[in-house]
């Protein structure tokens, strides 16, 4: 599955359109994470907590928009784009979409 | 009596504390920051959607690079006070922009690794975290997500055409 976040795959051409694949995911992690971040909170700089947690949502998210577009029959996606929101403390939505295509 | 008092000593001491950790630690990310970024010069990122048109594009990926940055104790309780008068909140405007640049570091560390040498389209999102705990004043951590499209150039990354491309 090639994925790229341009209109179309460099170097190759659309011949098909599968239509708007998503993929997305809620994560949160367990307490003691939390309570590291909220102490690391204090001091600020990095929190790996968060950062680990997000990036760990985001392949996820990804990973069931490619489910998605393979079952279409699609071989890529293009244009993905990503959004983030907040539904409760410590845990996080991510959310991934794009246009399943076939490229040649 | 001592323990009502707690909370108000309680407070000075971390400020304090906060802001002296914090301004060591966010010099020290600074240093690291120009160190990292002087070796991922080679690879180029842009933010054009399309690639020049003559270039040779082999193979392509998304990347991305994010980090979760949060703002010490200190400066949280200073921006609320400029907060009452208005103007720019200058203490906040380093730690974005460490953020931004950190997560540009992380994304062509991806594209280093898998054998890229050019991004295209980068775009980069700015995200609050829902806080962790503690009280409702400030967050929990800014995220920057840096993402793109890795491309590997066959040949050379020219920005001009060929002359034999150029029309007359």
């Amino acid at each position: 599955m090639i994925i790229s976040n341009t209109q179309t795959v460099p170097g190759k051409t659309i011949t098909e359109f599968y239509g708007v694949v998503t993929g997305s995911t809620v994560r949160a992690k367990h307490l003691g994470r939390d309570i590291m971040a909220g102490l690391r909170n204090m001091v600020g700089g990095e929190l790996p907590e968060y950062t680990e947690l997000l990036t760990d949502a985001r392949a996820e998210a990804i990973r069931r928009m490619s489910h998605q577009a393979s079952d279409m029959g699609a071989n890529a996606i293009v244009n993905v784009r990503f959004a983030t929101s907040s539904v409760a403390q410590g845990a996080a939505e991510l959310f991934a979409y794009g246009t399943a295509v076939r490229v040649e | 009596m001592i323990y009502e008092l707690l909370p108000l000593l309680l407070t000075p001491v971390l400020l304090l504390g906060a802001w002296a950790t914090g301004g060591v630690l966010e010099r020290r990310n600074l240093k690291d920051l120009h160190l990292l970024e002087h070796g991922s010069r080679d690879i180029l990122a842009i933010t054009l959607e399309d690639p020049p048109a003559h270039w040779e594009i082999d193979r392509c990926e998304l990347v991305m690079g994010s980090v979760v940055i949060s703002q010490d104790y200190f400066k949280r309780f200073v921006a609320s006070l400029k907060g009452v008068v208005g103007g720019n909140i200058t203490v906040f405007e380093p730690l974005l922009e460490r953020a931004r640049r950190e997560a540009l570091i992380r994304m062509k560390g991806v594209a280093h690794a898998r054998g890229y040498d050019t991004i295209i389209n980068v775009r980069i999102e700015t995200s609050t975290m829902a806080r962790a705990g503690g009280n409702a004043k400030g967050t929990a951590g800014v995220e920057v997500l840096a993402f793109g499209t890795a491309i590997r150039v066959v040949g050379e990354r020219s920005v001009l055409p060929s002359p034999a491309t150029v029309a007359p």
